[in-house]
């Protein structure tokens, strides 16, 4: 470190001193790094167990000091009721894209929340199938191209984008369910809390927490990393709104 | 070193699930298909008075993912299905066995392909041995041909999966899941292989995270991986089991494994009454598949008849066995129906009448 360079904060304990493998502008390093501060924060390091899932974000289980597991395809929620049934006293967290949670593992994840398993599942959205190469996801925008709808979804054939923190916020068993993006500071601070939330209503027993965050995934949208955050705010927000869709501690 | 229980009379389905809470089982996934569901349905009452987790799942898969979970924090945990609900659970038992994790799933058998019948069939041999899902791995197999057999080998299972880190299959089907008969039951009074888990998840509290995973994508990893595997199914060619009937001074041996075996059996002893020189070897476990003893009964000039209730799927399995010595006749009694010991006296006799 040379004499110019200040250390402006330390790596949260939960997080691996590794580079990591996203490509530039990815906010999967960002949400990921939000997760370990909040593990750090509130002291959960050494009792949580993770379930990673298939995808970009697998490498997870490299990226956080905590014991993990690595599910297949859509089926972390069920990898993770199963953790979470044998060892109720741990804090279970989870981590899907959007291929993953709203596709494959559609089943998974609506039962998840309905029986009201008591872990907490960080949901990326990025439109697109990322380490595939970009291919159409089930929350692909409408006209938006990918390597499998190279004209545009057409909503004729392949159905509207869904939204899952609304589907989610609408079943029993879930006690928190919100959508946050990462396209800037405020909004980041914004899913920070969001994540936060999540996390404490597991803790407290109340039931499934559920966080949709909004992310950019440059290299399949064919942008750069500024042109990505304006698309989240021009494209994306407008379509699947920010906001708490339940929060079972707010009705109170 | 055991506790005896009561004696009881039981359908299979009800020892299984009996045995496997006498094993120490903590957690049970399950989905309702015919002829298995006896399993799940005892479970939901009683293991949550034992202490343990009871979840219906909204599938066969996530029920077997669920596994995967309950078994990376190294419990005892199972589930429990039937023919096309075991096809569903196959993606789970490949990653259970990459990713090097113990569990028990019992498949009560019925016929097929495709939704087939709910009447018993021995149609999933080929599934069960031979892997089932992807990649190169095995599943531990036993096959029990009694009630009591079907609680004292799920107990063995839950021994055999820790010992291994591997899945381990209970092939049974419908008739051994719906016949009613005398158990006594028993409890183990010490598990083995449970102890000092190293590897399981349990939070990384003064030591560097575990991680339990099957991707192996740095160069040379998967090979080494696949090589601790391959070790692993080896060591386990030691734990054959079989039953060995009338086979002393026998110049025809039949091959049947589970109910089949049961029902042959009978066939035996009365064909026996009347002066055939027949015996029975029966496979308990059929992976491994236990070779080495058919081959040393080839060996003493030993004619051999395989009797499945399927289309011929163990036989393949019996003429590798003693292929450098002798052949096997073959006997498939078709799925969709149900045989009894006159089924068989026929095929043996012109089996031992044949060269």
């Amino acid at each position: 470190m040379s004499e110019q360079e200040i250390l402006a904060f330390d790596k949260a304990d939960a997080i691996v001193d590794v580079p990591t493998h996203y490509c530039p502008g990815c906010q999967h390093g960002v949400a990921q790094r939000l997760a370990g501060e909040l593990l750090s924060e509130m002291g959960l390091t050494e009792n949580t167990l993770l379930v990673t899932s298939i995808g970009c974000s697998v490498f997870l289980y490299n990226y956080l000091k905590v014991d993990s597991v690595e599910a297949p395809h859509g089926r972390a929620p069920a990898v993770a009721t199963g953790v979470k049934r044998a060892r109720g006293d741990k804090f279970v967290l989870s981590y899907q894209g959007d291929g993953d949670l709203a596709s494959i593992g559609m089943a998974e994840i609506m039962h998840c929340a309905n029986r009201g398993e008591k872990v907490s599942i960080i949901f990326v959205n990025n439109t697109v199938y990322g380490m595939t190469g970009g291919q159409m996801a089930p929350t692909t925008l409408e006209g938006q191209k990918t390597t499998t709808s190279p004209a545009g979804r057409n909503p004729a054939k392949e159905g509207l984008p869904i939204r899952m923190a609304e589907i989610i916020g609408q079943l029993g068993g879930t006690a928190y369910s919100a959508r946050v993006a990462l396209n800037n500071v405020k909004n980041i601070r914004k899913a920070k809390k969001a994540m936060k939330k999540a996390f404490e209503v597991q803790q407290a027993g109340l039931g499934f927490g559920f966080v949709e965050l909004l992310a950019t995934c440059p290299t399949n949208w064919r942008m750069t990393p500024i042109q990505a955050n304006e698309r989240i705010e021009n494209e994306m927000i407008p379509y699947f709104p920010l906001g708490v869709y339940k929060d079972v501690t707010a009705e109170d | 070193m055991a506790k005896n229980g009561e004696k009881l009379f039981i359908k299979g389905n009800e020892a299984i699930s009996r045995g496997a809470i006498a094993a120490g089982l903590k957690c049970y996934f399950g989905y309702p298909i015919t002829p298995q569901n006896d399993i799940p349905e005892y479970m939901s009452a009683a293991l949550p008075a034992a202490g343990g987790e009871f979840v219906q799942a909204e599938s066969e898969v996530a029920a077997a993912n669920m596994l995967i979970g309950s078994a990376s924090c190294g419990v005892r945990c199972m589930t429990s299905s039937s023919s096309p609900g075991v096809s569903l659970k196959q993606e789970a038992i490949s990653y259970l066995a990459g990713s090097q994790l113990p569990a028990v799933i019992v498949n009560m058998s019925r016929g097929g392909p495709g939704l087939g019948d709910i009447g018993p069939s021995q149609g999933d041999y080929f599934q069960s041995t031979k892997g089932g899902g992807h990649g190169d791995y095995r599943t531990l197999v036993l096959a029990p041909g009694t009630c009591q057999e079907a609680y004292d080998l799920i107990i063995e299972a839950f021994d055999l999966a820790f010992k291994y880190r591997n899945p381990v299959m209970i092939l049974g089907d419908a008739i051994i899941g719906q016949m009613k008969e005398p158990v006594i039951t028993w409890t183990p009074e010490e598990k083995a292989h449970d102890e000092g888990l190293n590897w399981r998840i349990e939070g990384a509290e003064g030591r560097d995270h575990r991680i339990i995973k099957s991707l192996f994508l740095s160069e040379g990893s998967l090979a080494e991986h696949n090589k601790t595997l391959q070790d692993k199914y080896d060591d386990m060619a030691k734990h054959t089991k079989q039953e060995l009937f009338e086979t002393e001074d026998a110049e025809l041996i039949v091959v049947a494994y589970g109910s089949i075996g049961r029902i042959v059996k009978s066939t035996i002893r009365k064909m026996r009454a009347q002066g055939h020189k027949v015996g029975l070897f029966r496979p308990i476990t059929l992976y491994p598949f236990p070779s080495q003893e058919l081959k040393s009964l080839a060996e003493q000039g030993k004619k051999f008849l395989t009797i499945e209730h399927n289309l011929g799927q163990m036989v393949e399995d019996v003429r590798l066995s003693i292929r450098t010595i002798r052949d096997s006749d073959f006997f498939g009694f078709m799925p969709g129906n149900l045989p009894t010991p006159d089924d068989f006296e026929e095929p043996i006799l012109k089996s031992l009448g044949g060269k």
